[in-house]
């Protein structure tokens, strides 16, 4: 089999990938592409188009017009070279509910010709934490047990690439973490993976980003130069009365924009000459007490709603 | 844990007492919207909910916090009237969670991330089917639509179909009918799940709104940025209320930065496999 794209450093690439159901846009034309070895985030709201591109990349789907390929091999011609390749799990689990989990477990390794004894060493870390109810039947398991037998599913028959849509979606925080964890694992051990999430404060685990919406790309890089890209400087206002203090804060003509982020608001601020004490006397007229203002550093999320703005 | 009731505040709820429904009312205060004490749910040996109490006041936005299978939604379910408790008592909106579950799902709203809407009913049928639903007088309906349209700026969507609106839109517009027949409280179930930063944030503001018109806002969530947004946080480990105060004394009590960091100290005492 000859692979359309000959370079070994790149897993998947993407050329003016459009997609539309019916009227609608889902993708208008997406081009990156994804190093080995990387875990790449894509990163946006649900309706953006992250299932679309996984469903086009997993060769589920075609596009309409642009091209694609996975590990060299073309996601139209190759498909079948691309499904014994790479590892997905969709958004929605789609594991077989009545069989048990070490049902599960070998069927998808059969049906990629190997034994989970194979591959063992690759899923063991995940695979050990359900092992004790490998008797249980899969739909009988917990969110957090059905997250960790997909991925070993996923994993089973040692993909170069991993697609994983949406893994941490409706997650807690603490078993996200956990998460997050496993995949820095399963990088250590050479695997690319693609992985699309709607949580901003998951993108700093990833080693770069593309911000999406609306099937666009925003914004392709790593995480630490989106946020050195920012800008503007932006300031993080508290106060006793926080939720005046949106509404004065947007009233000032010298801030770009505001937004609340948790229990103190952020000032994105567009001109240099503007200083703090400058808002903090502002404010001060406008009644407001036990004001506090930093400088901050934005966070993927101060970017992504720059970003959306434009 | 325990939190002991607050004796009853008295004077405001003379005003309802024209209403003959609030006969039926145990507790004729309206100021505790939410009283739960000592409630439990076992499945079997399971105990999902473990003798929680707390209490929620009128306008208050409650965070009701937890991990996955930590409760939450057992907890949710015997507030709504929807699952009879097998130990301990609940007030809703003045009416008994265990004996007269009619009236509580009269007097609440309810919205979550799953269902919320129907794709296939045009924007004013939605309202219309929800507002009938709730026994609301077609001319009440057919004014509050008018005035809710223009509020959230959704005229030119009136007529189109649900399922055609962007995401975030729906979850504004389900938020919006879920309060159409201003419940007493509205309980939020991950409402913000998967939506932009920027409507995420669009729909707190509704929820603010909403408070101070004196609805009560009962909230999960697991976004941490917006537990800061609630008046008072509970967090539930394995069934039970291992914190509940403001996210600043939460905060300081915790010796923690964020909200997240006090979620994370206490999430991790968890020993329940179960989800």
């Amino acid at each position: 089999m000859e692979r359309t794209n000959n370079n070994p450093e790149t897993a998947i690439r993407c050329d003016s990938v459009c997609k539309k159901y019916g009227k609608t846009e889902a993708l208008k034309g997406l081009n990156f592409d994804v190093r080995r070895g990387e875990i790449f985030g894509i990163i946006g709201p649900d309706g953006a188009g992250k299932t679309t591109l996984f469903r086009i990349l997993t060769t589920l789907i075609l596009a309409d017009s642009g091209t694609a390929s996975v590990d060299g091999f073309d996601v139209v011609k190759d498909y079948k070279e691309i499904r014994k390749r790479v590892g997905y799990m969709p958004g929605r689990f789609s594991l077989y509910q009545d069989l048990t989990v070490e049902e599960n477990l070998n069927f998808f390794a059969t049906v990629f010709n190997t034994t989970i004894e194979e591959n063992y060493e690759l899923v063991k870390d995940i695979y050990q934490q359900i092992e004790p109810f490998k008797k249980r039947r899969a739909g009988k398991l917990s969110g957090g047990m059905k997250q960790k037998l997909a991925l070993s599913c996923a994993l089973i028959h040692k993909p170069s690439v991993l697609f994983l849509d949406e893994p941490t979606t409706g997650v807690d925080p603490v078993s996200r973490k956990e998460f997050w964890g496993m995949l820095k694992k399963l990088k250590e051990q050479g695997i690319t993976i693609l992985v699309s999430t709607p949580y901003m404060d998951e993108a700093s685990l990833c080693d770069r980003i593309a911000l999406i919406q609306n099937g666009r790309f925003l914004k392709i890089d790593t995480p630490k130069d989106i946020v050195s890209q920012y800008g503007n400087r932006l300031w993080a206002v508290q106060s006793d009365n926080m939720y005046k203090l949106l509404t004065d804060l947007r009233a000032n003509e010298l801030s770009e924009n505001c937004f609340a982020f948790g229990d103190k608001h952020h000032v994105s601020v567009d001109n240099e000459q503007f200083k703090i004490d400058d808002l903090r006397q502002y404010l001060e007229q406008k009644g407001h007490t036990n004001i506090e203002i930093r400088e901050i550093e934005p966070s993927i999320e101060d970017c992504f709603m720059q970003l959306s703005q434009r | 844990m325990f939190y002991a009731i607050k004796p009853a505040l008295n004077g405001q709820d003379q005003k309802d007492t024209s209403r003959k429904k609030m006969s039926n009312s145990i507790q004729n205060n309206s100021n505790k919207v939410i009283v739960a004490e000592n409630l439990t749910k076992k499945f079997g040996h399971f105990i999902a909910v473990d003798d929680i109490s707390f209490e929620v006041e009128r306008g208050e936005i409650f965070g009701f916090l937890g991990a996955n299978g930590a409760g939450k939604t057992t907890a949710m379910r015997m507030l709504c009237g929807l699952s009879i408790p097998t130990g301990g008592k609940g007030i809703v909106a003045g009416y008994d969670i265990e004996k007269q579950t009619e009236l509580v799902k009269k007097s609440i709203g309810y919205m979550s991330q799953k269902f919320s809407l129907y794709d296939d009913l045009k924007v004013w049928e939605n309202i219309e089917l929800f507002g009938g639903i709730y026994g609301m007088k077609d001319k009440e309906i057919r004014e509050k639509t008018d005035l809710l349209m223009q509020a959230l700026h959704f005229e030119g969507e009136r007529n189109k179909l649900v399922g055609s609106l962007p995401l975030g839109f729906k979850q504004k517009l389900a938020f919006s009918v879920s309060i159409f027949h201003t419940p007493k409280v509205v309980f939020l179930d991950e409402p913000t799940g998967g939506v932009d930063p920027i409507t995420r944030r669009q729909f707190w503001e509704l929820i603010y709104d909403a408070t101070s018109r004196g609805i009560t806002v009962f909230v999960t969530t697991h976004y941490m940025d917006e537990a800061e947004y609630c008046n008072r946080v509970s967090i539930m480990v394995d069934g039970k209320i291992e914190a509940l105060d403001s996210p600043r004394n939460l905060k300081k009590q915790f010796n923690a930065t964020s909200m997240d960091d006090v979620f994370q100290q206490l999430a991790r005492k968890s020993i329940r496999k179960a989800d």
